[in-house]
């Protein structure tokens, strides 16, 4: 298949920055979104241009590395990661438009790469548990329920990638936050930590500046994991009990 | 916004009720409306529930109001809007699943707390009296509603509130952390907040519909 893919190009944060457009021909249908943007940066290679910057690791959908918005959606058109999206995905001489996650919190630091450390000081602020670990306990020496074990794990399958945020109207990381939230305060090892947590978590959220939620749904429909929206209601529980027990 | 909004809506219902008395007539509805002012007299002075209602629901609209523009800047800010627009893209621009409700949130506020001037100077102080001022309760209601911008302008803003209490219902449950549901369709009270738009929609509508169209009370 033949495509055109417009895409971002920005040499460094101060550039301003514009979207030019490229032709990218025999696309082989079975090619990731990735391996099309390398066989695109092996063209611009071979003609002297300077290659597109995109982040990527794993490509098995389980880093978190990558993520650009395509055609205005984080991930594109499919619920999974920029990595695992095949460009079967796509018609036959399709023009995508392809963007680096936009945020405030998330500058950009060339063409579709983005600064994301903002959420590893999220995490820093209170997403962990500081009881030491040791050798792994017996599976059955502290009982959890299965609907908690269950919702711990749905919720912890959070990779990181920011598609939340840039799905978000609002450029709000509630969900990335309210993942951590969930996953660590629905299990015993969480509990002591619980209400530190999710105030020094959410201090820290808004100190980023990240925007404020307003329950759109738009991260949860844009997660390539499939977080759902009430782990954002879970913190906001959370947060209110810590308030209420005056945390803050 | 989720306190002062549920608040609000709290005001709404008592008042659809009251609007609703109109059905049972000129003399049902003034006096409604006189008991209102002399409710709790002798333990409440003259008009003094309804003076506390009105300093309660001012408190609830700065607060909203304040809160709103305090959202929506630092929420503008943290989008990193790129000269004017997010992404340049053009498809996709209404998002994957988001409402009409959600997208007219705050300007859907803005038209509200617009109507509600007018809604005051209109039915309240009666400042703006098409087809003749009047002491009575129930004939600023009728000459009002005989005119069909009027009768225009309040379908408009109850449609907007529709919308905005459709969203914003659900939403401050959400903030309240009572959401339970990974999909917010599955919700309890986003069930809740499209029963709470459609009655207090269909609620305020129905006396100016029927006094515009079948003529209610004559």
């Amino acid at each position: 298949m033949n495509i055109t893919v417009r895409v971002w190009r920005q040499k460094n944060a101060d550039d301003k920055g514009r979207m030019v457009t490229y032709g990218v021909e025999n696309v082989s249908e079975h090619m990731s979104f990735l391996e099309m943007l390398d066989v695109l940066n092996e063209q611009l290679t071979l003609s002297g241009d300077d290659p597109i910057a995109f982040d990527h690791d794993c490509r098995e959908g389980i880093c978190g590395m990558c993520g650009v918005v395509i055609n205005g959606i984080a991930h594109g058109p499919e619920v999974t990661t920029t990595c695992q999206l095949h460009m079967r995905s796509f018609e036959d001489g399709a023009v995508i438009d392809v963007e680096p996650w936009r945020a405030g919190a998330f500058p950009v630091v060339k063409d579709l790469v983005v600064d994301r450390s903002a959420f590893d000081r999220i995490i820093q602020a209170g997403g962990y548990i500081s009881a030491p670990t040791g050798s792994a306990p017996d599976a059955h020496a502290v009982p959890v329920p299965k609907d908690d074990a269950d919702h711990a794990f749905d919720a912890a399958t959070c990779i990181g990638c920011g598609a939340c945020v840039a799905a978000c109207p609002n450029g709000s990381a509630m969900l990335f936050t309210s993942a951590k939230i969930t996953h660590l305060g629905l299990l015993p090892q969480g509990q002591p930590e619980r209400e530190s947590r999710v105030i020094g978590m959410v201090e820290q959220h808004d100190h980023e500046g990240f925007g404020g939620c307003t329950n759109i749904g738009e991260c949860t429909s844009a997660c390539p994991k499939g977080i759902p929206l009430d782990t954002i209601a879970q913190l906001n529980r959370d947060l209110l009990g810590a308030l209420a027990h005056g945390k803050a | 916004m989720a306190v002062s909004g549920l608040i609000m809506v709290g005001y709404l219902i008592l008042h659809m009720y009251g609007n609703l008395r109109a059905f049972e007539g000129p003399d049902a509805f003034d006096e409604y409306a006189h008991h209102l002012r002399t409710f709790g007299e002798p333990m409440l002075p003259h008009e003094g529930l309804l003076w506390f209602v009105r300093v309660v629901l001012l408190a609830a609209v700065l607060v909203h109001a304040y809160a709103a523009i305090t959202l929506w800047r630092r929420n503008k800010k943290a989008a990193g809007y790129v000269g004017g627009k997010r992404y340049q893209t053009k498809q996709n621009r209404t998002g994957i699943q988001r409402s009409y409700a959600s997208f007219t949130m705050r300007w859907g506020g803005v038209t509200i707390a617009l109507f509600i001037v007018f809604h005051i100077l209109n039915l309240t102080t009666n400042d703006i009296h098409p087809g003749g001022a009047s002491d009575s309760p129930y004939l600023k209601l009728h000459h009002s509603f005989e005119h069909f911008w009027v009768l225009a302008a309040y379908t408009v803003a109850m449609l907007a509130v529709g919308f905005h209490l459709w969203h914003g219902f659900w939403s401050a449950f959400t903030t309240l952390g009572q959401n339970y549901s990974a999909k917010r369709r599955d919700s309890f009270w986003n069930s809740a907040a499209i029963l709470v738009s459609v009655v207090i929609t269909a609620g305020f509508l129905a006396p100016p519909f029927a006094i515009y169209f079948f003529g209610l009370g004559g």
